[in-house]
């Protein structure tokens, strides 16, 4: 159990995808100008990583493993998480309308974004279990969509504030990111796994 | 060599039930009609004036889906309709389209009832059946209906329609609201302007 925490704890805030990692950089950026859309992008995000790390997880051990077709693990997961995000949108779009508006236009985009191929290769680099993978994925959604809601409430209180003229526009986002990141830095020692 | 003829069977095999599985699951689990043209749709007021270019509000829902159109083209709605359609498609407010029309005041047509001659042609115009009145007879708008969409107005043969702004009376007056009250009035920080664009 303690186990599990850590690793809960450990992909939200120690190696935080977005921040420490560096990876899923382009919807840290393109989504956070609005908390609205962050927060529709958060919920697609922690939605695919999760189902993503579990498919994964599944097809490499129970198709590639055993056909030592291990060197396939890219394009196989890419083929399987573009397919279940694929299908889970079409089943959403025709049962929950509502739930498709909040997370509909967000799901193919995030289908095939760094965070989502990362977690999976991470998950078969630290050879994790199945409930391993599971969280693992969890985590590190949860670690993105809190740095997302937290990134665009910056922002969108940045965009009053007075910046100057060199400053304006993409550059501030890009600088308080960079401070943003050294913050999360911090976290480093909190677990060690 | 088997290891070649395995990667490909199997990545063939799992396109193969992925493509089958997706294939049916569009057909079964189709969703008739674009459920963002109801949403729009339903956010127009449902004069349809046809101010907007188009021949009423579902055709403009569907180009404004469709993206062909701007969100700002409907002054019935003003400035709430805009509003509501920005939140909804998540765009920028844009400001009223002048060539739509203008929504500063609001108007309502009146007809010069002594010079009218019963043409009905004005009643057909109406988009609400604002209008009331008879061949050969004298027409009336009622007021409480009319939107003040001016499409009664072209059509008139003696033009006796006018387009009237609605009087303030002590029932409909108010203050006006003030320009610089919270920090998100002040405007010209907020977009990136010219070469820092990109």
């Amino acid at each position: 159990m303690a186990e599990y925490i850590l690793i809960l704890v450990s992909t939200v805030l120690v190696n935080n995808f977005v921040l420490v990692q560096f990876l899923g950089l382009c919807p840290f950026m393109g989504v956070s100008s609005k908390l609205d859309t962050a927060m529709g992008m958060s919920l697609a995000t922690t939605f695919v990583l999760t189902l993503a790390s579990l498919c994964s997880y599944l097809t490499y051990t129970f198709v590639l493993q055993p056909l030592g077709l291990e060197f396939l693990r890219t394009i196989s997961f890419i083929l399987v998480i573009a397919f279940v995000v694929q299908f889970t949108e079409m089943l959403v779009h025709k049962t929950s309308p509502m739930l498709h508006k909040v997370l509909g236009i967000f799901l193919p985009l995030i289908t095939t974004n760094c965070a989502v191929l990362g977690v999976a290769l991470l998950n078969i680099n630290k050879s994790n279990g199945f409930v391993e993978s599971l969280l693992y994925g969890m985590g590190a959604a949860i670690g993105f969509s809190l740095v997302l809601v937290l990134f665009a409430a910056m922002r969108e209180r940045i965009n009053l504030a007075d910046v100057p003229k060199p400053f304006q526009g993409p550059a501030i986002a890009m600088i308080s990111a960079g401070i943003m990141s050294l913050a999360f830095m911090g976290f480093t020692g909190l677990v060690s796994i | 060599m088997s290891i070649l003829i395995y990667a490909i069977l199997s990545l063939t095999v799992m396109a193969l039930i992925f493509g089958a599985i997706l294939g049916y699951a569009a057909k079964r689990f189709k969703v008739e009609g674009n459920p963002i043209v109801d949403q729009i749709n339903e956010l127009l007021p449902q004069t349809q004036c046809g101010q907007c270019g188009h021949p009423g509000c579902k055709p403009y829902a569907e180009a404004i889906a469709n993206q062909t159109d701007p969100i700002n083209r409907c002054p019935p709605g003003g400035e709430a309709t805009i509003k509501a359609l920005a939140d909804l498609l998540d765009v920028e407010v844009l400001p009223l389209d002048a060539e739509a029309g203008v929504d500063s005041i609001r108007k309502i047509a009146y007809i010069r009832e002594d010079e009218c001659i019963g043409c009905t042609k004005c009643i057909q115009a109406c988009p609400v059946d604002a209008i009331l009145g008879a061949a050969k007879l004298m027409h009336t708008v009622i007021v409480d209906e009319c939107t003040g969409c001016d499409l009664c107005v072209e059509p008139c043969p003696v033009d006796c329609i006018d387009m009237l702004p609605i009087e303030v009376t002590k029932q409909s007056w108010h203050w006006h609201k003030p320009d610089n009250l919270i920090a998100t009035d002040r405007q010209p920080n907020l977009t990136v302007t010219g070469e820092d664009a990109a």
